[in-house]
């Protein structure tokens, strides 16, 4: 869209702190997101991602901190006058309203001609699929026209950073697939500064350039999905991100032992005490035959075995009692060949997939 | 015949008969006391607003009114003061209403017991309440001149004032609660886009806050309004005999007069103009609805 030419602006964060009586929402929190970046807050319910985006938004109000949208400080400044595009995680269409007058209704504030107004918003709704829609009511839309309608609104009076909280949590799952891709497109077409809040770590992963985890009012990592995936900063990171099952690490000099077996590992060793070791059911595969060299060998005892599809799902104990779940692809024959219940087998884990992590971090 | 499609299908209507004729059932003393209540008084009231005083068929009744001015004057007045009643109350209550849909909801609870409050004591208390307040000695008048704020005496009842200040005080109710109940169910996020989109609070209070609680708005000033066309006590009381309205016409045609075809007649004239109204009010409700796709 040629009206969305004004480029981006980057958005830095500093030390911002929002309390509810003795809660912190957030606490103490810096980021920077870049200039035409699409960033992801991810977080579980009450992790204070959504807060976050409220203060970027202007409907929250910090204790304390600073906001700046490029050059300026913003944190004081009325959420009206802060320009930003916002798609609300319940849309906010107004009701009264057809489709085309939501998706003019920045730019007839504005004070657009209204010929410019009609061809920004036809060329709003026509990015979003929904050419020729302008007409028709609100609550004549399904749910993905609805986000589209919220979309093509947030985005047609040319802002320079767009805010989404959760804009695709009330679609199915086909549909929220579509958008995730769909979403990721307009945002390299118009390539506004994007801050998307999300609870779905896949979502995440898609689609962002950068993930700020974030839990308790904190970023407890910012990282490339990859980056955040392969190597999470503390055990909070790879539990939320992924399923993960944690052994706890025996260290003995420069020895490491988990559950009977002596790890060899390529990674990074963290110091000190409550070394854990996350173990990812894709990571972890059946051994037959010989093991290789590059792995870790545990001893386990298949307790249940799950027919998904595309995929198996084996769980199994440990000699620990630490119960696994090792996932593999499927072809024709591979099921019915798979160890069964009470069969005792042996998993690998390569070294390279050896992660080892410090205790949480409080 | 095939027995798939047949199956059962007997029974299964029986069933659906049966279902209807228990929910008719249910229904039918409510039916009856409307057609007791209402139906027959109203049918009885046309019939008699027809008969002339020798009780023969006559339009003597409908063209006395027609004829003599007091009863055009009585009907300005009815239109009168109901009218101003629901402005002073929209005016009024609006505020407060949204005043109330804004506050937490234990506070709000609060309030919408004050509101309500008014309904547990008797119309005719709270009428004659007005009177011992607004008389020449009253209470108000004491004290706006102990202030200074004003000299002499203020004619504040038994005068249109009167009638106002006491129909305001006894209707407000009425309008707060439909509209209280629109704004309560205005989701805060439009407000928060119309902001996010580039409105001023002023601009998304008109453009999006305004425009849907009208409905609510709408049924309000509608119920006010009719509830005045036929109010009696309170004017009857404030007014002190110098604003007559259609009721106290009515009355006065049977108490004094003793003419029932008379007063029947203006009643059937008040009922044919207030579902005159409510019919155009409810289309244009109807429209407001389908606008916003029967929300």
């Amino acid at each position: 869209m040629s009206d969305t030419g004004q480029g981006a602006l980057p958005i830095a964060v500093r030390n911002v702190t929002k309390t509810y009586g003795d809660v912190f929402a957030l606490n103490d929190v810096s980021l920077d997101v870049k200039s035409g970046e699409f960033l992801t807050l991810l977080g579980p319910s009450g992790s204070g991602k959504t807060t976050l985006l409220m203060v970027l938004a202007g409907f929250t109000r910090p204790d304390s901190g600073s906001l700046k949208f490029g050059e300026d400080e913003m944190i004081r400044t009325a959420p009206h006058l802060r320009d930003v595009g916002m798609v609300f995680q319940n849309y906010a269409l107004f009701p009264h309203m057809s489709v085309a007058a939501n998706v003019g209704y920045p730019l007839k504030l504005r004070k657009t001609p209204k010929d410019e107004m009609d061809r920004r918003v036809e060329a709003a709704l026509e990015t979003v699929q929904l050419g020729g829609y302008g007409e028709r009511g609100i609550t004549q839309l399904s749910g993905g026209q609805k986000q589209r309608v919220a979309l093509a609104r947030s985005i047609v009076f040319a802002p320079r950073i767009l805010l989404m909280d959760e804009p695709l949590s009330a679609l199915d799952k086909k549909l929220r697939d579509r958008m995730q891709i769909e979403l990721r497109h307009l945002h390299e077409k118009l390539g506004m500064t994007t801050v998307y809040v999300t609870h779905d770590q896949r979502e995440a992963l898609t689609m962002s350039d950068r993930i700020a985890v974030v839990n308790h009012g904190r970023i407890m990592q910012l990282a490339t999905p990859q980056e955040l995936y392969e190597q999470p900063a503390n055990r909070f990171v790879a539990d939320f991100i992924g399923d993960s099952t944690f052994l706890d690490v025996t260290r003995s000099g420069s020895a490491l032992g988990a559950a009977g077996t002596n790890l060899k590992t390529t990674r990074h060793v963290p110091d000190g005490e409550g070394l854990s070791l996350m173990m990812r059911p894709e990571r972890l595969h059946l051994i037959t035959g010989k093991p290789a060299k590059d792995e870790n060998v545990f001893e386990a005892r298949v307790t249940e075995l799950v027919y998904q599809g595309e995929s198996y799902l084996l769980y199994a104990h440990l000699k620990d009692g630490t119960e696994v779940a090792v996932r593999g692809a499927m072809r024709a024959g591979t099921f019915d060949a798979l160890p069964k219940q009470g069969d005792t087998v042996q998993l690998g884990l390569g070294v390279d997939d050896t992660v080892l992590l410090a205790g949480e971090e409080a | 015949m095939s027995a798939a499609s047949t199956l059962n299908s007997d029974g299964l209507a029986r069933d659906e008969r049966l279902e209807r004729l228990k929910l008719f059932g249910l229904a039918s003393p409510a039916i009856l006391l409307v057609m007791v209540i209402l139906v027959i008084p109203v049918g009885w009231l046309f019939y008699v607003s027809f008969l002339g005083a020798d009780g023969s068929f006559s339009l003597e009744n409908y063209e006395r009114m027609i004829e003599r001015k007091s009863y055009a004057r009585i009907f300005y007045t009815t239109f009168e003061v109901s009218i101003l009643t629901t402005i002073l109350c929209i005016l009024i209550g609006y505020p407060l209403a949204y005043f109330m849909s804004q506050l937490p909801n234990k506070w709000a609870n609060i309030c919408l017991i004050t509101v309500l409050l008014p309904f547990w004591t008797s119309l005719l208390v709270r009428t004659y309440a007005w009177l011992v307040l607004l008389q020449k000695s009253g209470l108000v008048n004491e004290w706006g001149m102990s202030l200074g704020l004003w000299e002499e005496p203020l004619r504040l009842v038994h005068n249109m004032s009167g009638t106002l200040i006491g129909m305001v005080h006894i209707m407000l109710p009425f309008l707060i609660l439909p509209v209280y109940s629109a704004m309560r169910q205005i989701d805060r996020d439009y407000l928060k886009a119309a902001a996010n989109l580039g409105a001023s609070p002023r601009r998304a209070f008109w453009t999006v806050f305004f425009p849907l609680s009208t409905p609510g708005l709408f049924a309000g000033a509608l119920m006010v309004f009719v509830l005045c066309l036929g109010f009696f006590v309170t004017p009857a009381v404030l007014g002190g005999g110098k604003v007559i309205m259609v009721s106290m016409k009515i009355v006065s045609n049977i108490e004094l007069f003793v003419n029932w075809g008379a007063a029947s007649a203006l009643g059937v004239v008040l009922l044919t103009l207030t579902v005159g109204i409510l019919w155009i009010a409810s289309r244009f409700l109807n429209l407001d609805t389908v606008s916003k796709g029967g929300h």
